[in-house]
């Protein structure tokens, strides 16, 4: 039986990190995810878990004492945000090319500069080569859920690779919204107890761990490590299959919504689909063909699968809620485009970037963008490839 | 049970033969050391920050640990430490391990004094159990010695040479142990490879037998960087403590016991002279520098002996 409650996104991912009971949580502060590290601590004080909550004096640090001790034999877990997530990089790839299912819950928020303290996804884009399964959710009953399949999915024998679990900061971490929350004991009885086959800590046998590669070596265990990432794709939608089958939320690589029939499409990622979804809405009702694609899984990259569902567009705007300075297209717009260009017959593709630092997003806007797509598959003219959307126009000061 | 070394040589060795550290290198000595200074019944997990010891004793697919073995990266072993340290206590709260395992941590002075400073402190501060190693080189050898704050004053490292115009490193050595002091662990010491190794091993075992963070500094030459002829090695550790360049000491819960008095306190050029990184010290004009580190190493040593009282 679900619990109906009323929770923000944070709260709903430290109820089901107190759910599954992991054995180490290592913590650091950082605005907007420090609130999952502060439930739990008062789940710890409760008696309610029986983890070790350590407190260490970094990122770094909580990002390293999560490998000590999921290669010791261990679940671990840690939350972060923005400079914290930029500051565990070099320790993120570690994780990764050490196939430790770790799982990190990220409220995923602007980068400095200058400081702010809002959402984009400056910081979990700057780490989408780290080796880490990414996967993004809409609202805060999506961020739940996503959890609660994150541990299963990593711990994939043929996957082994840390999840990082990402929420929009504040959007959805602070915000309060209804959401269905499952038993404790279905929780627990569908996450499963972790059984490593290699631990540090086994009795049978040692083990080693972060060994010098050197060339001879090096490219197999990149290679091993990508074909892991090529295997979380099956794994992802394996166990999206059983969690519909216990808790009948269905989830995919990512949301199709209304794009049976389309012929102009949006591509973006998290809350703004929420606010996409209005605009896609109205514009059905006056008889335009829009619809919209919802990023779920971000790495591994569903680039297939979107390249099918894109394909009868005439035109896609994808919206990069960061900016990667590329001088060409945000990181968004870099994996659609490519993972459309050997279709035979393809949309007219642009990128617009938008919401950064927690910038509004608004139906009127996503209207607009539909607006250009119109024009691009009325005039056969695509304009500007990459666009910003929704900065004060600084020109208009200075006339 | 009084200390033999031949019974102690005996144990099976436990960091094997065929790593690829450089002959007469410190780190493999201080890694046989730390291992028999182990019980034989209890497993250990090794935290090694990235170092010369690291790209030696562990280059795939070969190992020279026969405990388990974790490399994360260069300054963050003491959170890998207490990583597994916490992995370790939950696992045997929640019954999954019987077997007794202890958490060992070792890295090299750059990894240690520098840029592994934060995660020590973190480390020592939360009181984790485990026992972390510093095998003291003086310089980031395994970059090719750059200077390190562990590096002594006058010493000429590649980004402190001597020269026309400079004379080696500017500043004295950061005192790492009495740092690692003031964090209030119970047990630290400073220790060297001297004699039979009664010193080290006992210091050792007592570290990895107390409770809670502990810490043992090993002054570890290094034939390359130090300059000097492998097999004078014995003679460098022993010239070290002599002239009290490198005292042997322990603090247990905050009291301070000297562990070796030399019976003549020898001129500190006596340990500067055998090494080529302060060549340059013994050229005419430059007698200040053995003055002024003399002067250095006789305030240090007074210091410590007023602690020791």
């Amino acid at each position: 039986m679900s619990i109906r409650d009323r929770l923000s996104g944070n709260e709903a991912i430290a109820t089901a990190m107190r759910q599954i009971n992991p054995d180490v949580f290592a913590m650091f502060p950082i605005t907007p995810s420090t609130e999952i590290p502060q439930y739990f601590a008062q789940y710890v004080a409760d008696g309610k878990v029986d983890t070790e909550f350590i407190c260490v004096e970094s990122e770094h640090s909580s990002m390293s004492a999560c490998i000590g001790a999921e290669a010791a034999g261990c679940r671990a877990i840690t939350a972060t945000s923005s400079a914290g997530l930029s500051f565990m990089n070099e320790v993120l790839y570690v994780a990764a090319s050490a196939r430790l299912p770790i799982v990190l819950a990220v409220a995923c928020r602007a980068l400095t500069g200058p400081i702010n303290i809002n959402h984009d996804y400056s910081d979990s884009m700057a780490e989408r080569d780290s080796g880490f399964i990414q996967i993004y959710a809409e609202n805060n009953q999506e961020a739940y859920d996503n959890y609660l399949m994150a541990h299963r999915i990593g711990e994939t024998p043929d996957v082994r690779l840390p999840v990082m679990i990402c929420e929009d900061g504040f959007i959805t971490s602070h915000a309060l919204e209804n959401i269905e929350l499952e038993e404790d004991e279905a929780v627990k009885a569908f996450v499963g107890e972790y059984h490593p086959e290699n631990y540090l800590l086994k009795h049978e046998n040692p083990l080693a761990v972060g060994p010098y590669g050197t060339s001879p070596y090096y490219m197999e265990a990149r290679v091993a490590q990508a074909e892991a990432m090529k295997n979380a794709k099956r794994a992802i939608l394996d166990v999206a299959a059983d969690f519909e089958k216990t808790f009948g939320r269905k989830y995919g690589l990512f949301e199709a919504y209304r794009m049976e029939d389309a012929e102009l499409a949006i591509v973006l990622m998290g809350s703004s689909a929420g606010t996409a979804k209005a605009a896609v809405d109205e514009l059905r009702e006056s008889g335009v063909k829009a619809g919209l694609i919802k990023i779920r899984v971000f790495r591994p990259f569903p680039g297939e699968e979107l390249a099918e569902a894109l394909k009868d567009c005439k035109a896609v705007a994808v919206l990069d809620k960061s900016e990667g300075f590329s001088a060409c297209g945000g990181p968004l717009f870099a994996e659609t485009a490519s993972a459309c260009i050997n279709l035979t017959q393809r949309p007219k593709m642009v990128d617009i970037v938008y919401g950064l630092g927690g910038r509004d997003f608004t139906v009127a806007q996503a209207k607009r963008v539909f607006a250009r797509l119109e024009k691009i598959v009325s005039t056969g003219e695509v304009g500007p490839i990459y666009s910003h959307m929704g900065q004060r126009d600084l020109r208009e000061d200075v006339q | 049970m009084a200390y033999n070394l031949k019974e102690q040589m005996s144990k099976p060795e436990r960091f094997e033969a065929g790593h690829r550290l450089c002959a007469g290198c410190g780190a493999g000595i201080t890694c046989r050391a730390m291992m028999r200074a182990m019980e034989p019944g209890d497993k250990a997990v090794i935290c090694n920050a990235t170092s010369c010891l690291e790209v030696s004793s562990f280059q795939y697919p070969f190992t020279a640990w026969d405990d388990s073995y974790i490399h994360a990266a260069f300054e963050n072993t003491s959170a890998v430490a207490a990583g597994v340290e916490s992995a370790y206590k939950v696992m045997k709260k929640k019954g999954k391990i019987l077997d007794n395992f202890k958490i060992l941590a070792i890295g090299g002075d750059g990894g240690t004094y520098d840029i592994g400073f934060q995660s020590l402190s973190g480390a020592l501060e939360r009181g984790h159990d485990f026992t972390y190693f510093c095998y003291d080189n003086e310089a980031y050898m395994n970059t090719g010695t750059q200077r390190s704050s562990a590096t002594p004053r006058f010493a000429s490292a590649t980004t402190t040479p001597a020269g026309v115009e400079s004379v080696g490193k500017k500043q004295n050595q950061k005192d790492l142990t009495q740092i690692v002091v003031a964090h209030g662990s119970p047990y630290v010491a400073q220790t060297t490879f001297l004699g039979n190794f009664k010193d080290f091993h006992e210091k050792a075992h007592k570290a990895i037998y107390t409770e809670g963070p502990t810490f043992v500094n090993v002054l570890c030459p290094c034939p390359r960087g130090w300059q000097y002829s492998a097999e004078l090695l014995p003679e460098i550790c022993r010239l070290a403590v002599d002239t009290c360049v490198w005292p042997l000491y322990e603090v247990e819960n905050g009291e301070y016991h000297l562990t070796y008095m030399p019976k003549k306190k020898l001129p500190v050029e006596e340990f500067m002279k055998l090494q080529g990184r302060f060549r340059h010290c013994f050229k005419p004009g430059n007698e200040w520098t053995i003055e002024a580190a003399q002067k250095y190493v006789d305030e240090k040593w007074e210091a410590l002996l007023a602690k020791c009282k």
